[in-house]
């Protein structure tokens, strides 16, 4: 089994299953987004993530909003995808 | 910690505070335990809302604060800070953190939280029956074995939990050594680096701090703690810390981790969650509410009725009292002031009883929007038109949640500004309240829809569409420039939950409108009526007469500067008038010209020549906010710089486009 290397958040295709490798971006983003379930080695599945809107996603039974600039800054590792229909 | 022994117990009133993260039905749990006995405020200092109210039960009292629904308690947001300043400064007898149960491993990191503040802690497992309908099991007992605390499990809003909730909180309260909890580690890389910030800080911290927690949120990166210790540590010291601290930059995901880690122990025996792979109402609903075309759609659709039932609703009520019971109190002040001086009596009839309708109108309006902010709020559409919204508003330096507040702002601009309180972050909220003039309220479209047809008659429609679109052109450039300018690198990170749909509680809903409008009236309303008695004593003064009042002798102080933008006096007059209340431009102008209704319509087109009149128009519509919008944005923002701000920069504004309107008019040719 190879890890596959952390891509952005960003980058995931709709009903992809990930998990949270590391967030950049300071305390204080990090900080919020611990709040709401989002942490280093939380699983996360991607819900929608269309042209350069906002991206949401799912950890921890919470439904997640972020920007596409947020996104950005979190790098995850991807584990399963199944294909789009 | 201090506590009062047993014996005396039972006759102090215990301070309560109800903790818990956004959207886990804590307003509701509120409403339900303090009920008629709720008391809005301000935090000291802040523009965050306190809620307050007593609850009395067999012989003890509670005093519950409702503390803002916040995700963490490290200082990201005025909400969070103000929640733990109260822990912390307050030290109150017991809080009562509320969770949702169909989503609690998220909610446990709020209380792991809590619990480092050493505070007693009551676990509110509420919304039970929402995790019952998604096949969530939560075996009670266990749950309260491992974290060591009383979990009481709630429906609130079926009315289900509230007596064994009070109970519980009493018996810790009066019991507080059976309290024992089971605190979140830090994980093993990080243990021994704070242990040397603790022996470092210990010491150093004032009370009612707690060094151990003080330590922790520095190793946490809390920008708050931060600047308070380095005050404390001093000179000597602070440069140590802040090496050690540079050296392990690296703790704050580590403990965050830690935290779920914790959760995740705690939560492995009790609850029991059916296979992923069911889909949900939630996941049905939003297959339309969060599609990018589809979203769209509903949202228009639900904008539509809200603006329908404010015409159908509000409308109506408005001129009811307007015209019945003021028109009648008006009357009556008039007849029962028949013997005064006459000064005295439109004093009364016109100053007073003006201001206070003023107000009074107001209120169908804003109950209508409050109630309709709530309902979508509570049922959880509000977050998905935000999220629907956000790429659109991103240009403005905004997010998403700016949208709504922005959008009903063609309603009034008054609850327009309120409305942005949805809005966490405080740059963002006042960026969108500094917008909020700028759309065309409907007071404005009157003006306009009386205005246009009669100075341009068949091209009416036309010039006022474009009139709209100038507004609306505007609001967009101010929004880029401020964005990049005042509030330059104040972009916050848009991250937003998606809340589980659910059936809207009326309870919550009527509160909120209730609170909401009440404000208004007790915040806004002396100044209104004040500010609107002394535009009116302008406008009566010396003589009693409008054509020789001082505000007539402003205006034709002004007219020097009138002639840059094409108008007379009389225009500047309207203008100023339209202050207090946008209509009143009309009725000015019918006055100062000697006319009204449809004559009024033919003097102006008569007199009035059209680039003056396309000027007055243009400036009529970017023209600074009325009086109520000006008391609410000081009432929002919590301060006079920024809203004086705002209205000299619109002043300029709307002059600035009234002399390049009047001057691009006449050199293309029109009548100036």
């Amino acid at each position: 089994m190879s890890a596959r290397p952390p891509v952005p958040l960003a980058q995931l295709a709709p009903g992809a299953q990930a998990i949270v490798r590391e967030i950049r971006g300071g305390a204080d983003f990090s900080g919020r987004l611990a709040g709401m379930g989002l942490t280093k080695g939380a699983r996360i599945e991607m819900l929608q993530n269309v042209g350069r809107g906002p991206v949401l996603v799912r950890a921890h039974e919470t439904r997640i909003a972020l920007g596409r600039g947020e996104a950005l800054k979190i790098l995850v590792e991807e584990t399963s995808h199944e294909p789009y229909a | 910690m201090n506590r009062t022994p047993e014996h005396t117990s039972q006759e102090r009133t215990l301070l309560v505070g109800l903790a818990g993260q956004p959207n886990v039905g804590k307003s509701t749990l509120f409403n339900l335990l303090t009920g008629l006995t709720q008391h809005v405020g301000n935090w000291p200092g802040k523009t965050v809302e306190r809620k307050e109210g007593t609850l009395a039960h067999n012989k003890t009292r509670m005093r519950l604060v409702d503390l803002p629904g916040t995700y963490s308690l490290t200082a990201h947001s005025l909400e969070e800070q103000v929640a733990r300043d109260f822990i912390i400064q307050e030290q109150p007898d017991v809080i009562v953190m509320v969770a949702d149960a169909s989503s609690l491993e998220r909610n446990l990191y709020l209380l792991a939280e809590l619990l480092i503040l050493c505070t007693p802690v009551v676990l509110a497992l509420n919304m039970l029956d929402v995790a019952e309908a998604q096949g969530i099991q939560i075996e009670l007992h266990v749950l309260e074995a491992a974290l060591g605390l009383p979990v009481v499990p709630m429906v609130a809003t079926r009315n289900q939990g509230p007596d064994e909730l009070i109970a519980a909180i009493e018996h810790l309260a009066y019991n507080p050594a059976t309290f024992h909890p089971t605190l979140p580690q830090i994980a093993a890389p990080h243990r021994r680096v704070l242990d040397q910030l603790k022996e470092m800080v210990a010491g150093q911290v004032p009370a009612p701090f707690d060094p151990d927690w003080v330590a922790l949120k520095l190793l946490e990166g809390d920008t708050e703690i931060t600047r308070k210790a380095k005050g404390w540590a001093g000179k000597l010291l602070w440069p140590r810390i802040e090496a050690l601290l540079a050296a392990h930059e690296d703790a704050v995901l580590d403990i965050a981790s830690g935290r779920y880690e914790w959760i995740g122990r705690m939560v492995r025996a009790a609850v029991t969650r059916p296979r992923l792979g069911q889909v949900s109402l939630t996941d049905k609903l939003d297959r339309v509410a969060v599609h990018p075309l589809w979203g769209l759609v509903l949202l228009f659709c639900v904008f539509a009725a809200v603006f329908w039932l404010t015409f159908t609703l509000a409308v109506p009520l408005q001129e009811w009292l307007d015209v019945t019971v003021v028109g009648q109190a008006h009357v009556a002040a008039r007849h029962l002031l028949a013997g005064a001086p006459g000064w005295l009596a439109a004093l009364v009839a016109d100053g007073v009883l003006g201001g206070a309708g003023l107000v009074l109108t107001f209120l169908p309006i804003l109950a209508v929007f409050f109630g309709a902010l709530a309902l979508l709020e509570d049922t959880g559409y509000l977050a998905r038109s935000a999220y629907v919204m956000d790429r659109f508003m991103h240009a403005l330096g905004l997010h998403g949640k700016s949208f709504l507040p922005l959008f009903l702002g063609f309603d009034c601009n008054v609850p327009a500004v309120m409305g942005a309180r949805v809005i966490e972050s405080r740059s963002g909220r006042l960026l969108t309240i500094l917008l909020a003039p700028l759309v065309p309220c409907s007071a404005r479209l009157v003006v306009l829809a009386f205005l246009a047809p009669a100075f341009f008659g068949a091209a009416a429609l036309p010039v006022a569409l474009a009139l709209v679109a100038l507004n609306l052109l505007v609001l967009v450039l101010v929004g880029i420039t401020l964005s990049h300018t005042l509030f330059r690198g104040q972009h916050v990170a848009f991250i937003m939950e998606l809340p589980l749909y659910h059936m809207p509680n009326a309870r919550t809903i009527g509160t909120a409108v209730w609170n909401n409008t009440w404000a208004f009236v007790r915040k806004a309303g002396s100044f209104i009526l004040l500010a609107s008695v002394v535009v009116w004593a302008l406008s009566y003064f010396p003589t009693g007469a409008l054509e020789q009042s001082y505000l007539a002798r402003l205006g034709r102080s002004l007219s020097p500067m009138g002639e840059l933008i094409g108008m007379d006096w009389r225009m500047l007059v309207a203008l100023i008038s339209s202050f207090v209340a946008k209509e009143n431009a009309i009725v000015t102008l019918g006055v100062l010209y000697g006319q009204s209704g449809g004559g009024l319509a033919s003097t102006l087109a008569a007199q009035v020549p059209p680039a003056s009149a396309l000027a007055f128009l243009t400036v009529t519509m970017l023209f600074i906010p009325c009086l109520a919008t000006v008391a609410v944005m000081r009432q929002e923002t919590g301060s006079w710089r920024w809203t004086l701000f705002d209205v000299a920069l619109l002043l300029a504004i709307a002059l600035g486009a009234g002399i390049l309107v009047y001057h691009g008019a006449g050199a293309l040719g029109m009548e100036g």
